[in-house]
């Protein structure tokens, strides 16, 4: 019953996007046509496309065709950006943890007597994190200009939404004993939150804000898309102009990068942060 | 009652308490902080006060409504359910190869290391890149429209799910395994009958979860061109038809929610638990 309700809504959602098994499979023999010219060069003089690489010029100099320096020539440039790339995640990251910390306090209901501080915070982060951060940038383009900023703001703010939901969940299942003890000194409500909650919970915080930066490492490669700076930017335009051994090098390098900042934050979160706290905040 | 000499006492008395943490704490905090302010220098952060008037113009303009009776409706409702459809096809086009590539990729069902590695490969190389950016691909190959879309979104998802589904393999129990080995059954009578029935749950669970969140990707696919709310929303800001990018926000954030409830009672009906 329940097999044939989703085989049904898939057929009338096909028809809905004109999805047919005629358009697919003449789309297939383009899609192969496509990636093989990412993959294939034109140099001058030679009319027929020739593999973008082979073993006997594999280390050839910048101008011999089916070399490294040759697919890979613009390195400089690239390697510029992806550093740009990289950084426009960690400022985002730094600014939603930054913003996240703040707001986690007053939207957990165990720290807060107002009910209403509680209410208005949680819808604020909850809008923060609905809103679709390209969508944001390619807003924020307009007032702030083509550039790197636009994105940066669009990251941290999708990033405070999503780190304050988690930082507040983290928050209600402290221990109320060392809180409980402050105040009992007269500790006022900072002194509560600064002596008593964070020392709690700042392994796990920065767990997550680890996490969450190599997802926005992510959101920064194609936050260029709409403008907002970043690898993405000068993807889309060789993508746009064409350019086709320059696609397949960043998409590369993009893949390269992703998995080494992988790398690196798991070597991170497993070697300052502990298994425990780590399994803490991931369960 | 604590007087200061009281708290002198306490000093005394438990001296590793009150130690400072020393100087290269600072130096690391200051190090880091400054590197921040580097990075907010080097990113026009100045811009942020500079330019707020004119946020301050877009946020009045989209909170304008007065002309919605004039508003293409019926095309901004059509393109939502356009996404949703979208989303929905691709992820189950990508669960459809991702099951077998799943059982392909798991350690205990095909024991050979280097055919592991390859496939575990595979799967990190398909969700590596962004669903946008698999989507400019396919508008460039295959040309503008929900399909490229459903394209980008089966792709980048079989990746996704491929890699959690082999984890699910990975995981279970053997003895159910052993027992339909031992009266004598094949290869594929041990995944149907011993493997799929405990892997199954966490399935669909995952299935769920991947319409839930590609839906909401699938709104920006548009942007690039592969169909969708996205397509009309990059129109309007283009044209600084700032009213309606808010109308299409809300409409993005009432039918996310809408998926996420649906999602919710289905997850209840189908396996019994909320969240899992």
């Amino acid at each position: 019953m329940t097999t044939a309700a989703v085989i049904l809504v898939f057929f009338i959602a096909a028809a809905w996007t004109e999805f047919s098994p005629e358009k697919i499979a003449a789309g297939i023999p383009r899609i192969g046509e496509y990636f093989g010219k990412l993959f294939s060069i034109e140099p001058k003089g030679s009319a027929h496309p020739i593999g973008v690489l082979a073993l006997p010029h594999l280390f050839g100099g910048v101008r011999e065709p089916q070399s490294i320096a040759y697919w890979f020539y613009r390195i400089g440039t690239y390697l510029s950006l992806l550093w740009q790339t990289i950084e426009m995640a960690i400022l985002s990251t730094a600014l939603g943890f930054g913003a996240a910390f703040a707001l986690s306090f007053p939207a957990t209901r165990i720290f807060v007597g107002s009910g209403t501080i509680v209410f208005v915070t949680r819808r604020l982060l909850e809008f923060m994190r609905s809103v679709p951060q390209v969508v944001l940038a390619f807003i924020l383009v307009w007032p702030f200009g083509i550039g790197p900023l636009a994105g940066v703001i669009a990251i941290a703010v999708h990033t405070t939404g999503t780190l304050g939901k988690l930082f507040c969940e983290l928050n209600e299942n402290v221990d109320l004993r060392p809180i409980d003890g402050i105040r009992s000194v007269g500790g006022s409500w900072l002194a509560l939150m600064r002596l008593g909650v964070v020392p709690q919970v700042l392994p796990g915080f920065l767990s997550y804000a680890l996490l969450r930066f190599e997802i926005n490492v992510r959101s920064s490669t194609i936050i260029g898309f709409v403008g907002a700076g970043g690898i993405g930017q000068e993807l889309k335009r060789v993508i746009g102009f064409n350019i086709y051994e320059e696609v397949s090098a960043i998409v590369i390098l993009i893949l390269l990068i992703v998995v080494v900042i992988d790398l690196i934050s798991e070597q991170i979160r497993h070697r300052f942060i502990g298994a425990q706290s780590f399994n803490a905040a991931t369960s | 009652m604590s007087g200061a000499s009281d708290i002198a006492a306490e000093r005394a008395r438990h001296p590793e308490v009150f130690r400072s943490k020393g100087w290269p704490r600072w130096l690391l905090l200051g190090g880091v902080f400054g590197y921040l302010f580097y990075l907010m220098w080097l990113f026009d952060f100045d811009r942020v006060v500079t330019d707020l008037p004119k946020v301050w113009v877009i946020v009045r303009l989209m909170l304008d409504w007065t002309g919605i009776a004039e508003w293409d409706h019926a095309e901004l409702w059509r393109s939502m359910l356009e996404t949703v459809a979208m989303a929905y096809v691709g992820t189950m086009l990508a669960v459809v190869l991702a099951v077998p590539l799943g059982f392909l990729g798991a350690r205990n069902v095909i024991p050979r290391r280097v055919f592991h590695f390859f496939t575990r490969r595979l799967f990190d190389g398909l969700r590596g890149l962004d669903q946008l950016i698999w989507a400019l691909v396919f508008v460039r190959a295959m040309g503008l429209g929900p399909i490229a879309g459903i394209m980008a979104i089966a792709v980048a998802e079989t990746g996704v799910l491929a890699k959690l589904f082999a984890e699910a393999v990975e995981t279970i129990d053997r003895k159910q395994v052993d027992g339909i080995t031992s009266v004598g059954a094949g290869f594929i009578a041990r995944l149907r009958f011993g493997v799929l029935p405990q892997v199954l749950p966490v399935m669909i669970s995952q299935t769920l979860y991947s319409i839930e969140s590609n839906s909401r990707e699938a709104t920006i696919l548009g942007l690039v061109g592969a169909g969708g709310i996205g397509l009309r929303l990059s129109e309007r800001i283009q044209i600084n038809a700032w009213d309606q990018v808010a109308y299409i926000i809300v409409l993005i954030l009432i039918s996310v929610a809408a998926i996420d409830t649906a999602s919710r009672y289905l997850r209840l009906r189908l396996i019994g638990t909320a969240n899992a």
